[in-house]
């Protein structure tokens, strides 16, 4: 299908970006990659009339260490986090889990930013963000703040951006050098969304994030405090008393199983 | 609104709405081996090339191609893949054929020779309602060995 008319403004700084989006009256969208908020244009599921097309704003893009701390530009795409030699050298997992994201001519356009902004729960990035303990850096008309991964994904393509506030970067601590990285996900074709997928941390601080499974990517404390007893018994934990979702093709018991079987195989690799 | 691009080697000008595709551009443009299949980024028939990477022409709009340098099927450069498709019968109606050319192009440019399992990876994102994917698994495989004179 075709979208609906919209108007279109390059802006070439945040300044701009969050100036342009608090005149608009809540009729604008922030354009980033576009990978998701097309679609959803061209099935008329959104009808803003202003794309505010952030692309030619460079200080949104590119990744660099600060400190103990790897940063993430909103704007970087997510083949540059795939062949990036910092996250293949501090993350692990991100480096894995982002081969997992759509398809090549997709990870060429969409962005990291992008896909935490949307948090589609059936994503790999948002679920990732929470594993690594990011936090997430927002601009907007009463100026910056930073949200942990834990607050920043509210539901189902909810987030704790306010109004005209718009994702500038992320902050991503370095793990622990003794920390172990897994990730697995359960798709019908190849770079699909997740029917269930699972990015985790073991180690000193470890973490267990479901996604695909939920209105949100899901914390498992549940599984993390069994993590140490073995995969079994992490299986058997996992998703104890956590409310799952059932979709179009799965239910929630089946999904809770894949999970499961999930979760027991993944940490039968990694030891 | 008005946008200069470079299509196929070529300065071009044209008249877009905000609205329209990068896909529907260069098909308006002449270019019309750039097929629209889904328009939402999943079938990979409107493949392009913009600033040497592989994008959805269905997912980019027309407007953000200002001097950008944008190849379609026409102008991709890669007489050996179009031939392997040829020889192999690597297409049956021939809908997702440019997108299925365009995607493994970027993939043969890698610099390495892809086994069948990562070329199957990489052309996941392009659908061939035909069911064609052996055939184009065998050409991209065998030109993959040629440019590095694995095989004839």
């Amino acid at each position: 299908m075709k979208a609906s008319h919209f108007d279109y403004v390059r802006v070439q700084s945040v300044e701009d970006a969050v100036r342009v989006m608090a005149d608009s009256d809540g009729e604008a969208r922030f354009l980033a990659g576009g990978q998701s908020l097309i679609p959803a244009l061209n099935f008329r599921l959104d009808r803003p009339g202003l794309l505010i097309d952030l692309n030619a704003v460079t200080a949104l893009s590119g990744i660099r260490r600060e400190g103990d701390h790897i940063v993430i530009g909103a704007l970087t795409r997510h083949a540059e986090v795939e062949r990036h030699p910092l996250i293949a050298a501090h993350l692990p997992l991100l480096a894995e889990a982002v081969q997992h994201v759509a398809h090549s001519a997709i990870r060429n356009r969409g962005t990291f930013g992008g896909s935490l902004a949307l948090a589609d729960p059936a994503a790999e990035m948002p679920a990732c963000a929470l594993a690594l303990r990011a936090v997430i850096h927002v601009q907007g008309p009463k100026g910056r703040r930073s949200i942990p991964a834990d607050a920043f994904f509210e539901g189902s393509y909810a987030t704790a951006l306010a109004p005209g506030e718009l994702l500038t970067e992320v902050h991503i601590p370095l793990p622990d050098p003794a920390a172990r990285h897994g990730f697995a996900e359960l798709t019908r074709r190849r770079g699909d969304y997740a029917m269930a997928g699972l990015a985790l941390m073991a180690g000193p601080e470890a973490r267990v994030v479901w996604f695909g499974l939920a209105d949100r990517p899901l914390r498992d404390l549940g599984a993390e405090a069994a993590l140490a007893q073995g995969p079994h018994a992490a299986a058997a934990a996992a998703l104890d008393g956590v409310e799952v979702w059932g979709d179009l093709h799965n239910s929630a018991e089946t999904k809770v199983h894949l999970a499961r079987v999930m979760i027991r195989r993944l940490l039968e690799r990694m030891t | 609104m008005r946008v200069t691009f470079r299509l196929n080697g070529e300065a071009t000008v044209i008249e877009a709405e905000p609205r329209q595709s990068l896909a529907d551009a260069v098909r308006a443009a002449g270019f019309t081996g750039t097929h629209h299949g889904c328009e939402h980024g999943v079938c990979g028939a409107c493949t392009l090339r913009v600033d040497g990477v592989a994008v959805r022409g269905c997912l980019m709009l027309a407007v953000q191609a200002e001097g950008a340098e944008v190849v379609t099927v026409e102008g991709l450069d890669a007489p050996d893949l179009k031939a392997a498709f040829v020889r192999h019968n690597a297409l049956q109606c021939g809908f997702c054929t440019p997108g299925m050319l365009m995607t493994a192009a970027e993939l043969l440019e890698s610099g390495h020779v892809p086994d069948r399992a990562e070329i199957r990876d990489h052309l996941s994102g392009s659908y061939c309602r035909c069911t064609g994917y052996q055939a184009i698994v065998d050409s991209v495989e065998e030109v993959a060995q040629a440019r590095h004179g694995a095989k004839p």
